[in-house]
């Protein structure tokens, strides 16, 4: 950051480059280690204090802290019950919640404020390039997409079959008359494409998006008197929209996660 | 945004996470969950038995305590009824008694008026007889007199 000169243009790509460490050749194998080391850290912050809480829980009086995680435990769970029909607890309902905070926790992460995590970034870790929101990063979302995708196919595979899973992905929606197999299966290879894209671009889309709107308007602040004015208060502005953002992109994906998977328990 | 390794890393951090959860988060909460929300069910369930528990006791109380009012007016009424009674008799009693004390004193007054009388009589004999004896002196003899005497004694 100090060492080169500070333009816009250096500034966003400053902001959006990934610190990417390659460890072979060709563009896939490399690891983004600021998405992965932050995503697994905030996990195991997350999991570990809900973990430390739980292993403490008592069914009589709860303290606070257990109080709180039970709110997030039975808020995800109304949900898991209100979507899947079948025995949620043994994994339906505690994997939604491990999406919930999880998302919610990296989404969480772009409340910091990008210039000042910059300088720690940069003088702490003494990393020029960190992007400390793992959501914006694709590879994070598509993980994610991608995992309950597989999960999606596994259970679908798993209730009805692979020979159930075959004849429905020809015999359904359309009807099992054989001129409409291919209609069918080219209307769920769309569903079945669809959906992890959708599921994994909206999250990154928004996360991303709300990381340029801070960006733009740091910028815009760089820029004199006036403008750091009016930074300051879209950016306030926009920081209290972002927290609707953070935590209602969090509960779609933990609620399309949820459907996906009770979709594959349902047979049509 | 290239698609890259990571994709893979995040899945296999994912998939951990998920374990994990599923393992070690989510059982023993859901068991205290469960069991509190028994505890409160059975906690509400006794609540409502007690209510209708202290209703009962309140409904059997109000008999009860009915009962005794009855049964202490209906004592009361019969002890004052005994008590009258008990009055009455005595009353009775000791009327008999005064009038039987009555007639035994005027039996009593009637024996000794007469015994006096006799006494009297007795006496009047006597001295009648003494004066006789100290008017008539020597002529007189008693043994024949003393059958006037006897005769006019039985008059008297």
């Amino acid at each position: 950051m100090s060492t080169e000169a500070l333009t816009p243009t250096s500034y966003i790509n400053h902001h959006l480059t990934f610190l990417t460490k390659p460890v072979g050749d060709g563009d896939f194998w490399a690891l983004n280690l600021d998405s992965l080391l932050t995503a697994i850290l905030l996990g195991v912050i997350g999991f570990g204090f809900i973990w430390s809480v739980v292993r403490g829980a008592t069914s009589g009086v709860p303290n606070k802290k257990q109080a709180f995680v039970e709110l997030a435990i039975e808020f995800v769970d109304d949900q898991a019950k209100a979507i899947f029909h079948g025995e949620r607890h043994t994994f339906v309902a505690p994997m939604a919640l491990t999406v919930f905070v999880w998302v919610l926790l990296m989404n969480a992460m772009d409340f910091l404020p990008i210039d000042i995590m910059s300088v720690f970034y940069h003088e702490v870790l003494g990393q020029t390039y960190w992007r400390g929101v793992p959501t914006a990063d694709i590879n994070t979302t598509f993980a994610l997409a991608l995992s309950v995708w597989i999960l999606m196919i596994f259970f679908s595979i798993k209730v009805k079959g692979l020979g159930g899973w075959i004849h429905e992905l020809f015999c359904s929606p359309f009807g099992s008359n054989p001129l409409l197999w291919v209609f069918n299966l080219m209307f769920n290879l769309v569903e079945y494409i669809s959906k992890p894209l959708s599921h994994a671009l909206r999250l990154y889309g928004n996360m991303y998006a709300g990381e340029i709107i801070f960006m733009l308007l740091g910028m815009w602040a760089a820029t004199g008197v006036t403008g750091v004015i009016f930074g300051a208060i879209l950016g306030v502005g926009w920081s209290i929209f972002h927290i609707l953002i953070v935590a209602l992109q969090a509960f779609i994906f933990m609620m399309l996660t949820i459907v996906y998977i009770s979709m594959a328990h349902e047979s049509h | 945004m290239n698609i890259n390794l990571t994709l893979i890393s995040q899945a296999i951090a994912f998939a951990v996470f998920i374990w994990f959860t599923v393992k070690f988060v989510w059982p023993p909460m859901l068991t205290a969950i469960t069991e509190r929300q028994k505890k409160i069910e059975e906690g509400l369930a006794a609540a409502e038995r007690s209510k209708k528990d202290l209703e009962l006791a309140q409904a059997r109380s109000t008999d009860t305590l009915r009962e005794a009012r009855e049964k202490s007016t209906e004592m009361i009424g019969g002890a004052e009824r005994q008590a009258a009674h008990i009055i009455e008799e005595a009353r009775t009693e000791a009327t008999k008694i005064i009038s039987m004390a009555r007639v035994s004193a005027e039996g009593e007054a009637t024996v000794a008026a007469q015994r006096a009388k006799e006494n009297l009589r007795d006496q009047v004999a006597l001295l009648a007889v003494a004066g006789a004896e100290k008017i008539l002196r020597r002529e007189v003899n008693a043994q024949v007199h003393s059958e006037l005497l006897a005769s006019l004694k039985s008059e008297l």
